[in-house]
């Protein structure tokens, strides 16, 4: 990869000028146009992200919040600091190719905790049901929330059940909050994030949101994709073991891999450079998603995750990563940079280039 | 992936590429037109712009359907979704396409029932399986999608289907071709041919460019590869003094296209007298109807529909995108007011768009060769 070109673009003063103006637009607060909550504020993309700047972090601000990361740092006063994340689950269908509502309920929140640096520990579980839910469904429900809750070592501890009126609910919603301890010494944060960093996917993309899209059944497309749901935190912790430098990490869930790297670029105002011939995509992932348009790399993931390390670390993150199950697959695809600081851009098979932005509107509602 | 990975080769594009310099080098510079949004899409989801010689300028076209459809229709579209009892069915594209007031999305947010689907027969099944609703199919595309709406609604006559109806925005693609072409802001020096059009109307009709204005045609398939090796063609034309329809999509494309599509079409549709093209302005006989023996299945008789014409916001220059007489990035609104977020225009809408190609793809390209301004 010639990377030398890519340092010095030529640009036309025009062309810079329309570059400048589009960043400074972008970099301002989000607003808040809409009326109506729509599908697109779910979706983890700018949507999500102006709803959360407009109404949710204006209405709670604390400071912690305001770091935007998958869980909040308590310090209780002790050596040892606990993390604390939350997470609901409105899958449909609520079993799919691989996993299920109930796996997904637990290895999120588990995985929310995992990025943090934390080791999970206990969780809550709450439920809300609609009346003439078949208590069979229930029943297989909390089934495999125990069985992914058994596999993921974190012990449920309390909980709540709730049920509404037929058509206030579209049969169960689950939400769980996790509480996992972080090891003393242990800082995973945007501002830790250098130029020359390296960015590592711990396996192939898409997996999940096309598990689900083809569960659904609105595409009569035949393939054998299972979901990548599963637990992480072994995997975390053996990168945080190996002696490797972490900067950051972060599981691309909502939005994908696209929406994760364009929070990382803005927050930690660097830019983001991914290498397309480096993504790993499954062949019948690539194929569906060629099919129906979408992009993988906005697809949702559920037992992955990235995480930025340094520059000579790569080849010990890369061993201690392959060295377990879940992140056999682990690759770098990309690298930190202080060229085009805020943006994420993809060197295409070709050398050329192309934008990676946040995901706008939502490609597949209801996947996690 | 077989059939994709062929048209994606690195090693082949740099060969062609090389080409496409050598005939560069010896040729002052020149703009082709990409008809097709597809093609638009394609070269900058794959980075292309940043691999041509600085002396080739693509331009894009008016071939996004969803982008070309004015701020009245969807506002009529709005309208029959919502009215009771309707389940109201779209592709994806459409759902944030701006009206006068709102999309499709705000509707849906506000209790109307509306759906995505990928295929009009999608529709018609939701219609078998809701026998006490009525379904609605918003039909848009070029010839390349009309004669799957001409299936659904034979098969639809067929079953005797009482509760299903298409709202038809089809649009042909020969008129705005010679819009394009009679628009005087605009100097071309050849075409990249729709291919998906061209399956199913194949390449005779293409020739009128040959014949009335001595430009060049080349019918390009959607791959990296196809694109490349279609510029190229296009150079090799303008090198040996040849002016021809040229089908560099042999694989998928026939001469005389898809007889059994064409009469399928025919079968259903009837042309508009004329039709309003967003930015293009009313174009005679460029749109499809559904025929007189199919009126039971044409929502817009069988639904109050207001069909105001609404003039485009005075910022938004759509119209000169679609015309290619000015670059996406040469709008006063682009990137600002008018993102894929918050579109104004419809360009900034769908991903074949040219505007929303340039702003999620290609805002940041290594060579900075494309403002400048060749008169």
């Amino acid at each position: 990869m010639n990377n030398q070109d890519h340092d010095t673009p030529p640009e036309s003063d025009g062309r810079k000028a329309v570059l400048t103006r589009i960043e400074e637009w972008r970099r301002r607060p989000h607003r808040l146009a809409d009326d109506f909550i729509t599908s697109a504020h779910g979706a983890g993309g700018k949507a999500s992200q102006s709803l959360l700047q407009a109404v949710i972090l204006p209405g709670f601000g604390s400071a912690e919040l305001k770091k935007a990361n998958d869980g909040a740092i308590l310090d209780v006063g002790d050596e040892s600091r606990v993390v604390l994340t939350t997470d609901s689950f409105v899958v449909t269908p609520r079993r799919f190719n691989g996993g299920s509502i109930g796996d997904l309920a637990v290895n999120g929140t588990v995985n929310d905790l995992a990025v943090m640096g934390a080791t999970p520990r206990w969780m809550s579980v709450a439920f809300v049901v609609e009346e003439g839910f078949h208590i069979d469904d229930f029943r297989d429900v909390v089934a495999d929330i125990a069985r992914a809750a058994m596999i993921a070592g974190i012990e449920i501890v309390t909980g709540d059940t709730k049920v509404v009126g037929k058509g206030a609910a579209d049969g169960i919603y689950v939400t769980t909050t996790g509480v996992g301890v972080l090891p003393d010494g242990r800082d995973l944060a945007y501002a830790n994030v250098r130029p020359g960093d390296k960015v590592i996917v711990s396996g192939s993309i898409g997996d999940h949101g096309i598990a689900v899209l083809i569960a659904r059944g609105d595409i009569e497309l035949q393939a054998e994709i299972p979901s990548d749901t599963a637990p992480v935190h072994i995997a975390t912790e053996a990168l945080l073991n190996s002696g490797a430098s972490v900067r950051w990490m972060r599981d691309p869930t909502r939005g994908g891999v696209a929406s994760t790297m364009n929070e990382l670029a803005m927050c930690a105002e660097v830019g983001v450079r991914l290498y397309e011939q480096s993504l790993p995509i499954l062949p019948a992932v690539n194929g569906t998603c060629e099919l129906l348009g979408l992009d993988p790399l906005y697809v949702a993931n559920e037992g992955k995750f990235i995480a930025v390390v340094a520059p000579e670390h790569e080849d010990i993150a890369l061993a201690a990563l392959k060295s377990v199950e879940v992140s056999r697959g682990a690759r770098v695809i990309g690298e930190i940079t202080d060229q085009h600081p805020g943006l994420v851009v993809l060197e295409t098979l070709f050398g050329g280039t192309r934008i990676v932005d946040m995901l706008v509107g939502d490609p597949l509602p209801r996947i996690c | 992936m077989k059939y994709i990975d062929e048209f994606r080769d690195p090693v082949a594009a740099k060969k062609i590429l090389s080409e496409i310099e050598r005939l560069a080098a010896t040729q002052p510079h020149r703009k082709f037109m990409e008809i097709c949004g597809g093609h638009t899409h394609a070269i900058y989801r794959h980075g292309l712009g940043d691999l041509l010689p600085e002396s080739i300028e693509l331009v894009h076209g008016p071939g996004c359907p969803v982008c070309v459809i004015p701020m009245g229709r969807v506002d009529d579209a709005i309208h029959i979704a919502m009215q009771p009892d309707i389940i109201f069915c779209c592709f994806g594209d459409m759902l944030r396409v701006p009206g006068g007031k709102s999309t499709l999305l705000d509707a849906r947010a506000e209790g109307a029932d509306i759906r995505v689907v990928y295929s009009p027969i999608d529709a018609l099944a939701i219609a078998s399986k809701n026998p006490d609703r009525n379904v609605v199919f918003l039909a848009v595309g070029f010839e390349t999608t009309a004669p799957s709406t001409a299936v659904t609604l034979l098969n639809a006559r067929e079953r005797g289907m009482k509760n299903f109806s298409v709202m038809c925005n089809h649009v042909t693609i020969i008129p705005a071709i010679k819009s394009i072409l009679d628009s005087p802001d605009l100097q071309l020096d050849g075409f990249l041919g729709p291919g998906h059009v061209g399956t199913v109307i194949g390449n005779y009709p293409y020739q009128f460019v040959v014949d009335q204005y001595h430009l060049p045609i080349v019918t390009a398939g959607f791959e990296p590869l196809d694109i490349l090796e279609s510029v190229f063609r296009l150079l090799r034309q303008l090198d040996e003094g040849r002016c021809e329809v040229e089908n560099q999509y042999r694989r998928v494309v026939r001469d005389n296209g898809n007889p059994v599509a064409l009469n399928l079409i025919d079968k259903v549709f009837t042309l508009r007298p004329h039709f309003e093209w967003r930015g293009l302005g009313f174009i005679s006989h460029s749109a499809l109807q559904l025929r007189d023996d199919f009126a039971d299945f044409d929502a817009e008789l069988r639904y109050p529909v207001p069909g105001v014409r609404i003039a485009d916001p005075k910022a938004c220059q759509c119209g000169e995108v679609l015309k290619g007489a000015i670059r996406p990035w040469e709008c006063k609104v682009f990137g600002t007011a008018c993102t894929p977020e918050t579109p104004i225009g419809t360009c900034m809408v769908s991903s074949e768009g040219a505007c929303a190609a340039y702003y999620n793809y290609g805002r940041y390209s290594q060579r900075g060769r494309i403002p400048v301004k060749v008169v």
